[in-house]
């Protein structure tokens, strides 16, 4: 695994362990974990208190037959397994693609898109960025998530190669340029439209749905 | 797949391991006895109703069966890990569409069972099972309620205090401790 230097905030895997994060937050997580070993301990560090807790809580009695029904049911064929990671793709990523390359679409300059998902809760995307490019700059509401999933980019709040998460809450302005190297290819995921102060104007932004 | 190691192994995971490596039923069995009634007790608080809270602890043990695969007894004790999949089970039957996963670890099929390892994790389910014991009952219960019953993850240490955040603490270290040595063997 390679060295991520920027991972998930603590708040946000709290609420992904939880269950309720957002679809478009949820697999920028799952991918990010999907990357980082250490952010899955942290994980399993919870689940362990959990098991602690699951071990000494005082059983319920179950229903007659049930261990009978129980030990008749292994013989049912396994679920089909997941979808797996392709290229830099990890499994989550896949999932969203329907286990297809990503079709992209231009958004000029040289930056392309494929969006994943867009609901009332927020909106996931790929974004593909040329190296040495910047993503135009924008301002946020609400809160940004997003995994760089090839190559990298820089702003303000540093240098994001694969593996690192870039949490972005409201009032951020940040100017992401991609790196030297390989195009910048990354997920993000938003909870609210996001504001270009350049390139795409506000009226358009609807149609683009960036 | 080689061997574990026994010694190091508490029953509830040796057990995992049979029914991982050679689909023993019997095993798998032992497992049933003591996780289904605690997973009921704990679906029964998540609020399901009785018939229903079977039902999922019926989906949870058959996850168990067939996602034995992808247990690690360096990563996760037993009770761990299938308080990870009822966890799991429970949120997407509270969700509009299932929760994204991380991608499946890949079989680590070439690493040595490290005893060390192995043994530091039981420790420290140990340390932990102890600390919880130690706990003043109206904080153990908060920590039950917020494992059991569905409570947001970020209200835990409001309700709890500082001993929680002694508990997170103490399992994040044992576990970077663990986490360094998996590295050293499977870089
Ligand atoms: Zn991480």
């Amino acid at each position: 695994m390679t060295e991520i230097n920027h991972h998930i905030p603590d708040d946000v895997l709290d609420t992904y362990r939880a269950g309720t994060l957002p679809h478009a937050f949820a697999v920028v997580v799952a991918a990010h974990l999907s990357l980082c070993d250490e952010c899955r301990a942290r994980i399993e560090a919870a689940d362990m208190i959990g098991g602690v807790l699951l071990n000494g809580a005082e059983g319920v009695a179950l229903r007659a037959g049930a261990r009978d029904r129980m030990m008749a049911a292994l013989d049912a064929p396994p679920p089909p397994p997941l979808p797996r990671g392709s290229g830099v793709f990890p499994a989550p990523v896949m999932a969203e693609l329907g286990g297809q390359p990503p079709k992209w679409r231009m958004l000029g300059g040289g930056i392309r898109q494929q969006i994943l998902s867009a609901d009332r809760e927020g909106s996931l995307r790929l974004l593909y960025i040329p190296p040495g490019r910047a993503v135009p700059e924008h301002g946020h509401r609400g809160m940004e998530l997003t995994l760089v999933l090839q190559g990298s980019f820089s702003d303000s709040e540093g240098a994001f190669h694969r593996g690192d998460v870039e949490a972005a809450h409201d009032a951020i302005d940040h100017q992401p340029i991609a790196g030297a190297g390989a195009p910048c290819i990354c997920l993000a995921a938003t909870d609210a439209p996001l504001r270009f102060h350049a390139l795409v104007p506000r009226l358009l932004q609807p149609i683009f749905r960036i | 797949m080689t061997e574990p190691v026994p010694e190091a192994l508490s029953e509830l995971t040796r057990d995992l391991l049979e029914v991982r490596d050679r689909r023993n039923r019997e095993a798998f069995g032992r497992l049933f006895d003591h996780f289904a009634p605690r997973l009921k007790a704990m679906m029964l608080r998540g609020g399901l109703r009785d018939g229903t809270a079977e039902d999922v602890v019926q989906d949870v043990m058959l996850a168990v069966w067939h996602k034995a695969w992808q247990f690690d007894p360096h990563r996760a004790d037993a009770a761990g890990w299938v308080y990870a999949i009822a966890r799991n089970r429970r949120i997407d039957m509270a969700r509009r569409r299932p929760l994204a996963q991380p991608e499946e670890m890949p079989e680590l099929e070439s690493l040595e069972p490290d005893a060390a390892q192995i043994l530091a994790l039981r420790q420290e389910a140990g340390h932990l099972a102890e600390a919880l014991s130690r706990l003043a009952p109206d904080q153990a219960e908060a920590l039950r309620a917020a494992y059991f019953d569905d409570l947001p993850h970020s209200r835990i240490s409001e309700m709890t205090g500082l001993p929680l955040g002694t508990i997170k603490s103490r399992i994040r270290l044992g576990l970077d401790r663990l986490r360094h040595e998996l590295r050293k063997i499977a870089p």
